[in-house]
């Protein structure tokens, strides 16, 4: 513990690093995971496309990945964009089949209602698919979130600053309270965007609380009366 | 587009395909470690998924196992192990147990909680024994998500391999890491095109066999009702999708 003391701004530092990019993947997977989500859940072939590709993306380890976009990307070896790029990558992979099973998660007769009683394609969408399927695309994003706090560490590998710097460095010096300190950060950093996602899909979306405790009280009187 | 034809005349020069520090050789190794720690992995994780599934005992606790280890940045993992027990091959193959055991665990288990309650009810009105009911009603309906536990672990456990090659030991990471350390890009991007071709063709290969090993009825009822499947957790493709409920 001395040493998480002595290095406190080190420490502070490269958690502000972690949380400065890891924000971006995470935001960038959303928006993009939503056209695409609402493409592949309209049409059967764009969501096999998309979901192949997706999986195909994902399946490729992360370290292979910063490594390799550089030369796709004209981008130098130790540049920051590398990693978050690859981040991004893998979030809209995870997003897109998130979003795709949210759209369909919809229920068909609430789709038929509204356009019934007059809502446009597009209002539709957003006033009713889109809450509709708030919950299942904010279980996806937690899975997101939480992934790219972890594999962003990798990312110091090639020499990009994160938290990940502590694993190394305190590998090459032999002193694993160093790299202890460095997971329980990474952990408080993923414990802290997933606490702060849950609150905003509770302020945005109040009525999925409600729900549960419906559900709940119905299953308990069908017990009861069973 | 130079770059890459160089790390392609490196992967297709003669001199740098055999010999003990050849792609052939790293390539045996990398799966040497896959392969030893999936099977320990698959040994400790699916019985133990199956387990709970069935009883329904315990299932917060694997709820939280694997959401804790989807936390646990695995870089630090390893290089804190190996930290403790010195390096070799046995810490390394203990750390990627470690890794893979969550999501067979999360795979066996969603997929046996994600069977019908009135099917398993069924099977045990005609009277089936409940290990006849788990090996002949509940596996085969949970065997594309048991099946995506295996995939994604495997997949998990080739790319964390690859750090291996950090630690001293080979591997098709090792390429990767000795291009980085002597600033030879040629080097590390034929390493990592190597790894990704790996991790692509390992994929394939489970991609086949699990077509071969899912019922035919299971997997004609997840293409016919896409509706049905499209819970939270996707079915379709058989990849256990980070089972979003669980965190």
């Amino acid at each position: 513990m001395l040493w998480l003391w002595d290095n406190l701004d080190l420490v502070l530092g490269l958690t502000a690093d972690h949380v400065r990019l890891s924000i971006i993947p995470i935001v960038v997977g959303f928006i993009v995971c939503i056209p695409f989500g609402w493409l592949a859940n309209r049409y059967t072939v764009a969501r096999t496309i998309l979901l192949t590709l997706g999986g195909v993306l994902f399946s490729i380890p992360s370290l292979a990945l910063f490594v390799t976009l550089p030369a796709l990307l004209g981008t130098r070896i130790l540049d920051e964009a590398n990693v978050v790029v690859a981040l991004c990558i893998y979030a809209i992979a995870v997003m897109v089949r998130g979003a795709a099973d949210a759209f369909s998660s919809v229920s068909r007769d609430v789709i038929s209602s509204s356009t019934a009683v007059g809502f446009s394609a597009v209002s539709r969408f957003w006033t009713v698919e889109f809450p509709l399927a708030g919950p299942v695309l904010l279980a996806s994003l937690r899975v997101v979130s939480v992934s790219t706090v972890s594999l962003l560490s990798v990312g110091s590998l090639i020499g990009v600053q994160s938290l990940g710097y502590l694993f190394i460095n305190g590998y090459q010096r032999d002193f694993p309270e160093e790299i202890l300190i460095g997971i329980v950060f990474t952990v408080i950093v993923a414990v802290l965007f997933d606490t702060i996602l849950v609150l905003v899909g509770r302020l945005l979306m109040p009525w999925t609380r409600a729900t549960r405790r419906r559900r709940w009280v119905t299953s308990a009187t069908a017990s009861v009366s069973a | 587009m130079n770059l890459f034809l160089d790390a392609l005349n490196f992967m297709f020069d003669p001199a740098n395909l055999t010999g003990a520090n050849g792609i052939l050789s790293r390539l045996v190794d990398h799966l040497w470690y896959t392969g030893l720690s999936m099977a320990v992995a698959v040994v400790i994780g699916i019985p133990l998924g199956l387990l709970v599934g069935h009883t329904g005992r315990g299932r917060n606790a694997v709820v939280a196992v694997s959401s804790a280890a989807r936390a646990l940045p695995t870089l630090g993992l390893i290089f804190l192990i190996i930290l403790y027990t010195g390096l070799g091959v046995g810490p390394l193959i203990v750390v990627l147990v470690i890794l893979a055991v969550p999501p067979l665990l999360a795979g066996a288990y969603s997929g046996l909680e994600a069977v019908n309650r009135s099917t398993i009810d069924a099977a045990r009105a005609i009277g089936m024994t409940e290990w006849q009911i788990l090996f002949k009603v509940e596996m085969p309906l949970a065997m594309p998500l048991i099946f995506g536990g295996i995939r994604s672990a495997t997949l998990q456990v080739i790319a964390t391999a690859t750090i291996a090659g950090y630690v001293g030991l080979t591997g098709l990471g090792r390429f990767l890491i000795e291009g980085l350390a002597l600033r030879d890009y040629k080097l590390a991007l034929a390493g990592a095109i190597l790894v990704i071709a790996l991790a692509l063709c390992v994929d394939t290969i489970l991609a086949l066999a699990q077509r071969l090993v899912i019922p035919h009825g299971v997997a004609r009822g997840l293409t016919r009702h896409p509706d049905e499947s499209a819970a939270p957790t996707p079915r379709q493709h058989g990849r256990v999708s980070p089972a979003p409920s669980n965190l």
